[in-house]
């Protein structure tokens, strides 16, 4: 039996549940342990996928010559469905206590279940409409999810969220209704058979535009991340990590490394567009951060920040492929923008949980109000810790191998000026981490927070799963490299190979 | 007629016995669309809205005292889930014969009622989906937030 449709039908499924046994009252345990059962089993069938090699599979029997809608599962999209699987298991047995302050418990699962059968779709499918419609459904799940507490802050950072993901996903659509004008089709292998021929007419430019623009503006790259600082720190915490841990990079940043290598076909304009934004979003994100007050906020800004260390990256790749350059260089460039990709959503989510968790028991996010928390809470302490140093680029912490392979590429890539840039965007991030441990976790104890403890066994183990896979992600890196990035890696740099390996021939 | 509906006591008996007879029409016109969705235009997400207009006309008569003596606040989620679980179902239900979404009913002659497999049921699923969940977001913003105004 065909897996791949499970992972969306599974989701929508349980998504359709929750709502149902909100409203008959069933036991809160049954809720929490379906949930928690389900995440799990997405997650085991995502790593069971990364064994397999790359397929198709038409919904419905609808294959070529009779071109349907499909779904397809290679390097990069088996890359991301892992990292999405795994993020939201965390989240979700995170949630099992944090929620205990929220109502509507069900409502918040069917949601939450709503925004994973988007992001799983959008991951999976071989097909333009169905990417747009999938983008939709991760979207509208996660407008609701930040407006979630029902505070006047919490609306209208959903409604500034509503309003500007409302007119990406309109410019998203006029993109793909102007390629199905061109190709007279959406199915995204054939529109990539047929793009050599369309590369040199001027309506190409306006359809790669409003991609970008759409895209951009749901990966939040300067400067469209207006949105971003307000959505993500308003969300319940185990929510913001899903947003900046998964939503922003599957929605976002997968879809235009998917488009733009493997439909449209990477050019020298797209790649140094990719690098421009990247290094824009990379310095301006870190330079908004370092002064911030409110944890969640800070986050969200580094977020935008270690994005643009993605976007450069993997933009630095395509120009050397673009420009006829070494392939090797290309190559490591990919590759250090994908596993930092990975690396964020790791301790990302890593530190939204924390902030959550701090949050949790102080009733507080700014930083100013908090400190001397790492004595009565060790696990939280210790796990936030991990975090920062990851982020900062310390070693032996995921961040810094990432970081460094980025370096690297970047200067053999010859882009010595973007290089030093990274570093002093690395330097900064350092800065606003020693911040964060200063105020947070080091110094005096408050006198309001003398009575806070450990907010028990079901918050501390996700943070501290998160914090080992920080540090084993950089040290074992040899280790699941050939399974998890090189697939990933070659998928993206065969280019519009994608259209031969989806249609044969 | 204004200070009524402002009590949520509903429209003159002339208004609420032509919509009680008008809601039994659209209701039926409303099936109608959903069960032809397959031969003629419409569909299940078109005669959904029509099935959920004649709710909400009745709700408009009669006002909503009246209304929330026979209506609970849970009557549309449940309908709205259970529908889209129904939908998903059918779509699961093809990998008895193969594949996720296959057809597995017999197709029929082309253009009679029975015919198109599972399309008709698809639609049938769709038009209580969206229809339960229209009346659902109306129900919300015009009957039931005044309940939770009064409790809060």
């Amino acid at each position: 039996m065909e897996t791949l449709p499970l992972f969306i039908a599974i989701p929508l499924a349980v998504a359709f549940l929750f709502p149902v046994f909100e409203k008959l009252s069933l036991r809160r345990a049954l809720l929490d342990g379906l949930a928690v059962l389900a995440t799990a089993a997405l997650l085991a069938g995502s790593l069971g996928l990364l064994a397999q090699p790359d397929r198709v599979y038409w919904i419905g029997g609808w294959a070529p010559p009779v071109t349907g809608i499909n779904l397809v599962s290679d390097g990069l999209s088996r890359l991301m469905l892992v990292v999405v699987q795994a993020i939201s298991f965390f989240s979700i047995v995170f949630s099992l206590r944090y929620m205990d302050r929220y109502s509507s418990r069900g409502f918040y699962y069917g949601l939450f279940f709503l925004l994973l059968a988007g992001m799983n779709g959008v991951v999976l499918t071989g097909d333009l409409f169905n990417l747009f419609v999938f983008i939709e459904i991760a979207a509208i799940a996660s407008y609701a999810l930040v407006a979630f507490g029902c505070e006047s802050e919490e609306l209208e950072a959903s409604f500034k969220y509503l309003v500007l993901g409302s007119v990406s996903s309109a410019f998203i659509l006029l993109g793909v209704g102007m390629l199905y004008n061109l190709t007279g089709t959406l199915n995204m292998a054939e529109v990539a058979a047929k793009a050599p021929a369309l590369s040199g007419l001027p309506i190409m430019a306006m359809v790669g535009a409003c991609f970008l623009f759409g895209f951009g503006l749901k990966a939040a790259m300067v400067p469209f991340h207006a949105w971003l600082p307000d959505a993500h720190p308003s969300a319940p915490a185990p929510i913001s990590a899903m947003l900046s841990g998964v939503l922003i990079k599957a929605g976002g940043v997968y879809v235009l490394f998917r488009l733009f290598f493997s439909v449209f076909g990477m050019d020298l304009l797209y790649a140094r567009v990719f690098m421009a934004l990247g290094a824009v979003s990379m310095l301006i994100g870190v330079l908004l951060a370092v002064g911030q007050w409110d944890f969640k906020r800070l986050l969200a800004y580094h977020s935008i920040s270690q994005m643009g260390y993605v976007l450069l990256s993997v933009g630095v790749g395509g120009e050397v492929l673009a420009r006829g350059g070494p392939t090797p260089v290309a190559a490591l460039a990919v590759f250090a923008g994908l596993f930092h990709l990975v690396n964020h959503a790791a301790f990302k989510s890593l530190l939204f949980l924390c902030s959550g968790s701090m949050e949790y028991v102080t009733g507080t996010r700014q930083l100013a109000e908090m400190g001397g928390l790492s004595r009565p809470m060790p696990l939280t302490g210790l796990a936030c810790r991990v975090a920062a140093l990851s982020i900062s680029g310390i070693p032996p912490f995921n961040g810094f191998w990432s970081k460094l392979l980025i370096i690297i590429a970047i200067v053999q890539a010859g882009h010595y000026a973007l290089a030093a840039l990274t570093v002093l965007v690395s330097f900064l991030t350092l800065l606003s981490f020693i911040k964060v441990q200063r105020y947070a976790l080091e110094g005096p104890l408050p006198e309001l927070l003398r009575s806070v403890r450990e907010a028990g066994l079901a918050m501390s183990l996700p943070l501290l799963a998160l914090a080992a896979l920080c540090l084993l992600g950089g040290l074992l890196l040899p280790l699941y490299a050939g399974a998890l990035f090189t697939p990933a890696q070659e998928a993206m740099l065969s280019g519009l190979n994608y259209a031969r390996a989806i249609l044969g021939g | 007629m204004q200070a009524t509906s402002e009590s949520g006591g509903g429209l003159s008996p002339i208004v609420k016995t032509v919509a009680r007879w008008m809601a039994g029409f659209i209701l039926v016109f409303g099936l109608s669309v959903v069960l032809y969705g397959h031969l003629t235009p419409g569909g299940g997400f078109a005669g959904g809205v029509v099935l959920s207009a004649a709710f909400i006309l009745v709700v408009l008569s009669h006002g909503r005292r009246e209304v929330l003596q026979i209506l609970s606040e849970r009557a549309p989620t449940i309908y709205d889930g259970l529908a889209a679980l129904a939908f998903l179902l059918l779509a699961v239900l093809g990998y008895a014969a193969g594949g996720f979404f296959l057809n597995f009913l017999p197709k029929g002659q082309p253009f009679q009622l029975w015919s198109g497999g599972i399309i008709p049921l698809c639609n049938l699923a769709i038009g209580v989906k969206v229809g339960a969940c229209l009346f659902g977001v109306f129900a919300a913003l015009a009957v039931f937030r005044h309940l939770h105004q009064r409790s809060a």
